[in-house]
């Protein structure tokens, strides 16, 4: 493992209580500042392994390295607020205005009062939001906004890592590419290391620096978006099929 | 005689009840409170204990009043003053609806609000004290206020026992076959009970957390 690493699973095995095995001796490595995608299709074990990540779930065997120490090691809370966590469902607190979802994890770390309200908005404007959207309740807001309020929280205490599981999976086909553009924008910005959990080619094509394929919790493939589309591997090919059959339906009409 | 004149004649007898009632009451739910709310958190986190706990609430439930006075009177400190005794019975029963429904609040919490803050890092303490009971509140809330609304009611058969209050009155007028002295007892704890009712709902209505984001 090189310096250049951020996140290493190192023969990565998850088990479930009744023994099944969701995730098989996964090995990979994370970069510093790409955004790894983990593509598969639903019961892959992307989410198992994106969790494994920041302990929601504990390894069964092997281990996780993040900066370079296993996360065993680390103090749990620690390493859940050293990883920004952005999931689809948001989970945004139903009880606190956008200003105190976003700054929640700042004001437990206890940052002064001025510096919570100055990093609050700034991640509103960064994430493309009014600024006078701080005081609403996230039942006032729409799928798109609640979203960016999500990733403007996973940021708040500017972590350098940031795992997403699918954060834009729930939102109309519109929306969601004003958002994915504009992550991959924020992303070159700030330089944060991303994994990324999707089972869109698409957007794996469209934000990944590299591009893991799991499939029945086992890496297929590690490669960059061009090689993804150029892979022989019969399931890459199957993958890649699939989308292309997507796209001339899009480019007959 | 009718029920205003008897009202009337006795109203200094009708308050000090009144007062004896919402001090069995007040004192039994605040024990209640403190003791089936922290039982309530205690089987979120210890699934095992779930059913037990449950069991034994349910249990409690289904004695009969004057029997479960009956049966803690031999206990010590406890059975020396009716009072005690009638605080401590309105208490039990009013453990099952604090234990369910705080219970049923906390694992009613939308699964990906629990999820994220986790995710965040925020530790258990602050998970429960942050996010799961405040969330809770108005379910918890409902069941205080289920729990003051049965209580106010039994505790009129600590009369029986001798622990006071305006069940006094309600057994007095049916020893004397006499309804102005029973409705004397019975309207002001039905009033009370409406009271806790109506403010405890407004409460409960206050703190319901808005649609879930």
């Amino acid at each position: 493992m090189t310096p250049e690493t951020a996140v290493e699973f190192r023969n990565v095995s998850y088990r479930l209580a009744d023994g099944r095995e969701i995730l098989h001796a996964l090995s990979l490595e994370v970069r510093r500042g790409e955004i790894l995608v983990l593509l598969g299709r639903s019961g892959s074990g992307k989410t198992t392994a994106l969790k494994l990540v920041n302990r929601l779930h504990e390894a069964s065997a092997g281990d996780v390295f993040i900066e370079g120490r296993a996360s065993r090691e680390w103090d749990i809370i620690k390493l859940r607020r050293h990883i920004g966590y952005a999931i689809q469902e948001v989970g945004l607190f139903p009880h606190y205005t956008v200003s105190r979802n976003i700054g929640l994890v700042p004001a437990i770390e206890q940052w002064p009062a001025e510096r919570i309200e100055a990093r609050v908005q700034a991640l509103v404007k960064l994430v493309g939001l009014n600024a006078d959207i701080g005081t609403r309740y996230p039942h006032q807001l729409s799928g798109g906004q609640r979203q960016r309020v999500g990733v403007a929280r996973a940021l708040a205490a500017d972590p350098p890592i940031l795992i997403m599981d699918e954060p834009f999976g729930a939102l109309d086909p519109l929306t969601r590419s004003d958002l994915q553009r504009e992550f991959l924008s924020l992303q070159k910005q700030l330089g944060k290391t991303v994994l990324f959990v999707t089972h869109d080619l698409h957007e794996a094509l469209l934000l990944g620096t590299r591009i893991a394929l799991l499939e029945e919790g086992q890496l297929v493939s590690l490669s960059s978006p061009q090689e993804f589309l150029d892979s022989s591997d019969a399931l890459v090919q199957k993958y890649v099929q699939a989308f292309s059959a997507a796209e001339q339906v899009r480019g007959g009409k | 005689m009718n029920f205003w004149s008897f009202m009337v004649q006795n109203r200094s007898e009708v308050v000090q009840l009144t007062v004896e009632h919402l001090w069995i009451v007040g004192i039994s739910t605040l024990l209640a409170v403190a003791v089936g709310i922290p039982l309530g958190i205690l089987i979120t986190r210890r699934p095992a204990l779930h059913n037990p706990v449950i069991v034994t609430a349910n249990i409690i439930q289904t004695i009969p009043s004057l029997a479960l006075f009956g049966f803690l009177l031999p206990a010590p400190w406890i059975g020396e003053r009716a009072g005690r005794l009638a605080i401590l019975a309105l208490m039990l029963y009013a453990l099952l609806p604090l234990i369910r429904n705080t219970y049923a609040g906390i694992k009613g919490v939308d699964h990906a609000v629990i999820e994220a803050a986790r995710g965040m890092g925020l530790t258990d303490w602050q998970l429960l004290y942050k996010v799961e009971l405040p969330l809770a509140a108005s379910v918890i809330l409902a069941g205080v206020r289920v729990a003051v609304v049965i209580s106010v009611g039994l505790a009129t058969i600590a009369a029986a026992i001798g622990a006071g209050g305006l069940g006094e009155l309600i057994f007095r007028g049916l020893a004397m076959v006499n309804n102005a002295v029973i409705l004397a007892g019975a309207v002001p704890a039905a009033l009370m009970a409406l009271t806790a009712d109506f403010v405890l709902g407004w409460l409960e209505k206050r703190l319901s957390p808005p649609r879930a984001g």
